[in-house]
């Protein structure tokens, strides 16, 4: 449950798409990089619900900063029109922090207006060999980490703040 | 009227302009959503006075960004 009372949500990723986001990340060094995620939400067997995962849609950063993000609308519209041919369902975004860690910054907060979208955020700090996927609600100015699982086995990073 | 707003077809008024269009929708925090008319996209500043027309396709996207 997150601070809002609303149901939180596990987040499951193919390990192909992670390492995807993490290729994409690291090509786009020294700037921030972006997409959206998009997918199906199914019940857990605690009943949670669980974002999977089906496609990732890699963004432009029109920004090309390495401390802000912004995405391109023409990719976003082209994006959604997919997802909408495959019956997709948007899921939430990502974007990457080449050198801080994987937790929102407070403008991350500010601008996150969707409080159904799950906010990824993969951190490259450190050498850069072992990057970290974090996924956080966001909503009414409080990030809540969600669980990031890869699909069909264990757990291999946690949200947390 | 006849629109396709986020891929579903509606009724709606006649005479409608984008920003009636956001408030019909009751789109919340307008002021980060782009809006796009047949692919084309509606200057912010044109919001008031762009009126859609018969099967018109609108979509709206929210502004996605963060940082420092």
């Amino acid at each position: 449950m997150t601070s809002s009372g609303n149901p939180a949500y596990k987040v499951r990723i193919e390990k192909a798409h992670f390492e995807a986001m993490v290729a994409h990340a690291q090509n786009g060094l020294p700037n921030e990089t972006c997409g959206l995620i998009a997918g199906r939400v199914e019940r857990g067997a605690g009943g949670e619900g669980v974002k999977v995962v089906e496609k990732v849609y890699f963004m432009t950063n029109i920004d090309a900063s390495s401390e802000h993000f912004s995405m391109d609308p023409r990719e976003q519209l082209s994006a959604i029109k997919d997802m909408r041919a495959n019956g997709l369902a948007l899921l939430g975004n990502f974007h990457s922090h080449p050198e801080t860690p994987a937790r929102p910054s407070a403008e991350d907060i500010r601008l996150a207006y969707d409080p159904s979208a799950s906010y990824l955020i993969l951190s490259l700090a450190g050498d850069g060999e072992d990057p970290v996927l974090r996924a956080f609600h966001i909503e009414n100015g409080i990030a809540s980490p969600e669980e990031v699982m890869e699909k069909g086995t264990a757990t291999f990073t946690r949200g947390d703040l | 009227m006849v629109l396709t707003v986020g891929g579903t077809r509606k009724e709606y008024p006649a005479e409608l302009t984008v920003a009636k269009l956001l408030e019909v929708e009751k789109v919340e925090m307008p002021l980060y959503v782009t809006v796009s008319i047949n692919d084309e996209f509606v200057k912010r500043e044109e919001f008031e006075t762009a009126l859609l027309k018969e099967d018109d396709s609108v979509e709206f996207l929210y502004f996605m960004g963060g940082g420092f």
